[in-house]
């Protein structure tokens, strides 16, 4: 059984983080840290969940999250966005680009584990 | 002695009847019952006037000797009638809104009110009509000559004589009696007029009676005439092309130009509609004067002796054929034609001679000017009668002088020739507004000058005014001055040869004295009125000031005018402006059109005058020139104002748009901006909140955890902090609101404590610094805690970013005449050329590089190097990544 979690982010301080708080939580956590090749990592480990940051070196999250959404397999997959751009319009670009959830940075552990709890199950 | 006694009484009764036509008339139009006197006919009727005796003997005698040529005659003015007739119209409505009163008075009106101007055209007048009043006495005497040698009775010379005197005086009663009943030269003259449209009738009756004799009761009808024409030498006769169009332009000319056509066109004109019914029924009317002309010259050459004077074959041809009613019937058409003629002539010399002649002079010698009390009226209607006399008795002269010899077409011709000279400054008058006063004189000298040289003189006969010598070798010797060969040119007609030279030499010099002089206000002014006559319905105003009295005006106008027309006046203008009593205000309104009653009177250039004196000379001022300039002007300046006014908002919306752009590109500035600090703030605090929660909500963490999670919150914090300092540095820097602290030091110093800095704190990477210390030393002048935060930056950036396996810097130092220059490069695989072109903008990063830092540092060294007036730029080309720190020499002092 897969509780699977891919954090593509590229603060190493953040990565760890998230990693602890999921890992504690029995989650198995992978992480990636550019934007790249980001959606080959995801297609490779198929996670039952992504937590995506926005600014990534070489690729924004958004396109990431537009490869995910426009591929077969990937379609479903709960995506749950991170950004550190707390405007509006950037959670309208998030929704629009079909985020499941959009949380800005920075976040309580909590949020970030009922998120990911709530997302993996529904 | 009988039959000459009958043809006196006849002449007699035809005068009397004449008198009674006159009489009538002037009675039915005081009554108002003259309607039938406004028929167009009886103007064109008037218009006859052109067909004087020379036409009605003349042109049987012309024909006699050119053949078809007296044709021309007839040719140029129903041209003029029926080409020209908006030239007409124009002057005839010119004539009626500025009252002019003869042709002298609207060529000096129109050339700024001129009295030199009305003078000289007055005196040219004169002596162009003379000899043509003289030819009118001449016809009717040697039309009583030839009655009375028809009896076998030979007047002497002196009864000859006293035959053209007693006619002189005759004519010269009746001008004075119908012509000067009323001052007011502008009102028409009904009696005058309808005297000469009778005797027009009379004269074309008589003439086509004569021709009916000729042709079907002396030949044998038409047939036989033409025969008769192919028999003689007028069949033979050939065209002379530059002959005629000379004496087509020049009758023509004079048709325009004449001051007694000008009289009954012009003056005379009850309305400007009559021109239509003129324009067809008086060419109608000279065609058929034309109609027997031929006939009877070939039939008086055919049957009369040789040697008959054919300029009478109208009256010898009917006595050859013993046909005395017939004869008398066109002595009294011959009559008509000369006494009509010699009326006008008189009427219109008159008012010109006493209008711009006497009464000036009057005038000048008043020495109370024209408001002394007392009437003047009797004083300008003697100027006008004795000018009659005048002007009929210079004729009668001229007559006596001359002897009569020469023949009536030459004559008459000489004259046409001479009022021609009016018609470039007449037509340049009325159609070009650049005509000037001084252009009109000179023009009008110039041509009179060359007529009378080439033609009037030599008209004497060679030895009496113009030696034999000047004739052939001209003036001193001066052959191109040959009256009859102009600039050596001959062969010439010398008809055709002085039209020519005198009508272009007048024609050019107007032109060009126009040109080259400057017309007065007035001048202007009356120019535009004249020229724009259409548009003008109102005269513009040519008075200023109140500075008349307006009694003194009305002791004035009364004078002239007359009391009861006068005050007749005065109330009318006194009701228009609203005041009570009978003066009114004298506004130049007021002035203006008292000035042209007057002018109705006295002519234009006089009433201006008058007016003048009491308003005391200030006429058209310069300020109100300028008022009719300036609204020309402000139209143009308006509009000019328009046109910079919608350019300066199309500027303003330039700006405001350019303007417009910049804040939005400053607002995306700004957003971006704050996105960017927002971001670079909220991932330090991420990690330092999800590690401060880890921190306090686990418990079974290790040691080592603590510490590691501790250190990370510690350094997020200091990267905050740094962050936060490097913001507002910025800003400062940005805002210019840093003030430097200049202090004296060394470069190795600065650059050793930067490296110091830069250096410490992180051990995990070694850079190997290279460095030439001994060209160091060289001694700085500036801010060096700030050079020193652009070197740690510098230093940093190696640091961090250096990618190389054992990451070097090399410092170099190099100082010329003008700067010193420190190069930064390290050994690492330097800085892509897109990035080269953003590393010094605010939170720009490089690749996928990302260590640490806002990205603020370039951006801030920058604003430091701009501050100390030096520079800081990347370098390229240098393999791994290379800054060029430059700072001006003023700053670096050599170190000793």
């Amino acid at each position: 059984m897969g509780r699977s979690v891919l954090v593509i982010e590229d603060e190493p301080n953040i990565i760890e983080a998230i990693s602890f708080i999921l890992s504690r939580d029995g989650w198995s956590v992978a992480t990636h840290s550019n934007g790249h090749d980001a959606f080959g990592v995801v297609q490779d480990t198929m996670p039952d969940l992504v937590i995506l940051d926005v600014m990534l070196p070489g690729k924004t999250g958004y396109d990431i999250l537009r490869e995910i959404r426009g591929a077969e397999g990937t379609q479903a997959l709960p995506v749950l966005m991170l950004t550190a751009k707390g405007q509006v319009k950037d959670r309208e670009i998030a929704e629009r680009a079909g985020a499941s959830r959009f949380m800005t940075k920075p976040f309580s552990n909590a949020e970030v584990l009922d998120a990911v709890r709530e997302l993996v199950a529904g | 002695m009988g039959a000459l006694n009958v043809l006196v009484g006849v002449c007699l009764i035809y005068v009397a009847f004449l008198f009674f036509v006159a009489f009538a008339a002037e009675r039915a139009a005081i009554r108002g019952r003259g309607g039938w006197l406004r028929n167009p006919l009886i103007y064109t009727l008037s218009l006859s006037i052109y067909c004087t005796a020379w036409t009605f003997y003349g042109a049987v005698g012309y024909a006699a000797r050119s053949g078809l040529e007296y044709l021309t005659i007839y040719i140029g003015p129903t041209l003029v009638v029926v080409g020209w007739w908006w030239v007409l119209r124009k002057l005839v409505r010119i004539g009626r809104t500025q009252r002019i009163t003869s042709i002298a008075d609207l060529i000096s009106s129109r050339y700024g009110k001129s009295n030199t101007l009305a003078v000289g055209v007055t005196i040219l007048a004169v002596v162009g009509t003379t000899p043509y009043i003289a030819l009118q006495l001449q016809s009717v005497t040697v039309s009583f000559d030839v009655f009375s040698e028809s009896y076998g009775e030979t007047l002497t010379r002196s009864g000859q004589d006293s035959n053209a005197l007693w006619v002189a005086c005759g004519l010269a009663l009746f001008t004075i009696v119908f012509g000067t009943r009323n001052l007011d030269a502008n009102e028409r003259h009904h009696g005058v007029v309808m005297a000469i449209a009778v005797e027009a009738i009379v004269k074309l009756f008589a003439l086509l009676a004569v021709g009916v004799f000729v042709v079907w009761g002396v030949a044998d009808g038409l047939g036989d005439i033409y025969a008769r024409i192919d028999a003689s030498e007028i069949g033979q006769w050939q065209m002379r092309g530059d002959r005629w169009a000379t004496l087509i332009f020049l009758s023509g000319a004079a048709f325009l130009c004449l001051p007694r056509m000008f009289q009954v066109m012009v003056i005379e004109n009850e309305e400007e509609d009559h021109l239509r019914t003129a324009s067809w029924a008086f060419p109608l009317y000279l065609m058929v004067m034309s109609l027997f002309v031929v006939p009877i010259a070939v039939v008086g050459l055919g049957t009369l002796p040789a040697g008959s004077d054919p300029d009478f074959f109208v009256l010898t041809v009917p006595l050859a054929q013993g046909n005395e009613t017939l004869a008398m019937l066109s002595f009294l058409g011959g009559f008509s034609s000369a006494t009509s003629m010699v009326i006008v002539a008189a009427l219109a010399l008159s008012t010109m001679v006493s209008n711009h002649i006497v009464m000036p002079i009057w005038l000048s010698t008043q020495s109370g000017g024209a408001s002394v009390s007392g009437d003047v009226r009797h004083v300008v209607l003697l100027a006008r009668r004795i000018s009659i006399g005048g002007v009929v008795f210079l004729g009668y002269l001229y007559f006596r002088l001359s002897g009569g010899g020469t023949s009536l077409a030459s004559i008459g011709l000489i004259s046409f020739a001479g009022v021609a000279q009016f018609l470039p400054v007449l037509l340049g008058g009325i159609f070009w507004r650049g005509a000037t006063r001084t252009g009109a004189l000179v023009g009008l000298t110039v041509g009179f000058v060359i007529w009378a040289y080439t033609l009037l003189l030599p008209s004497f006969g060679t030895g009496t005014l113009i030696g034999e010598d000047v004739l052939i070798e001209g003036p001193f010797g001066w052959g191109w001055l040959r009256p009859e060969a102009f600039f050596g040119i001959t062969g010439m007609d010398p008809l055709v040869h002085a039209i020519f030279w005198s009508i272009l030499l007048n024609t050019v010099s107007f032109f060009i004295a126009s040109l080259v002089g400057f017309p007065s206000p007035l001048e202007r002014l009356q120019g535009a009125q004249f020229v724009n006559v259409y548009e003008h319905s109102t005269t513009p105003q040519s008075w200023s000031g109140n500075l008349a009295q307006s009694e003194d005006l009305m002791v004035m106008a009364q004078r002239i005018m007359g009391a009861r027309v006068a005050q007749g006046l005065f109330e009318r203008e006194a009701k228009r402006q609203g005041v009570s009593g009978l003066l009114p205000e004298p506004s130049p309104d007021f002035l203006q059109v008292l000035e042209r009653e007057l002018a109705g009177s006295v002519g234009a250039a006089t009433a201006h005058a008058m007016i003048g004196q009491i308003v005391g000379g200030a006429s058209v001022s310069v300020e109100d020139l300028m008022a009719v300039a300036d609204e020309t002007a402000q139209m143009m300046e308006y509009s000019s104002r328009l046109e910079a006014k919608s350019e300066e908002q199309a500027r303003t919306a330039r700006q405001l748009r350019q303007a417009n752009e910049k804040l939005t590109q400053i607002s995306e500035q700004k957003d971006s901006f704050l996105s960017q600090v927002s971001h670079e703030l909220r991932t330090p605090m991420t990690s330092i909140r999800a590690f401060s929660e880890i921190l306090r909500d686990s418990d079974r963490l290790s040691e080592a955890e603590k510490v590691k999670y501790s250190s990370i919150i510690h350094d997020e914090a200091i990267r905050l902090t740094r962050l936060l300092d490097d913001l507002l540095d910025l800003s400062v820097l940005e805002n210019g609101q840093v003030s430097l602290n200049e202090q004296t030091g060394v470069l190795a110093e600065v650059l050793d404590h930067a490296l110091a800095s830069a250096l410490t704190g992180n051990t995990q990477v070694s850079l190997q610094i290279k460095r030439d210390k001994a060209r160091e030393r060289v001694t700085l002048n500036t801010d060096l805690d700030r050079l020193s935060q652009v070197f740690i930056n510098l230093i940093g950036n190696a640091q961090k970013y250096c990618d190389a396996e054992l990451p070097a810097l090399r410092i170099d130092v190099r100082r010329d005449s003008e700067k010193l220059v420190v190069d930064f490069i390290d050994n690492g695989s330097g800085i892509s050329k897109a990035d080269q072109a953003v590393i010094f903008e605010k939170f720009s990063r490089t690749g996928e590089l990302r260590v640490s830092g806002a990205g603020l540092g370039l951006a801030i060294c920058r604003e430091i190097m701009t501050r100390l007036d030096g520079t800081v730029d990347y370098l390229p080309g240098q393999g791994g990544a290379a800054f060029r720190v430059v700072l001006p020499i003023q700053m670096a002092m050599a170190a000793q």
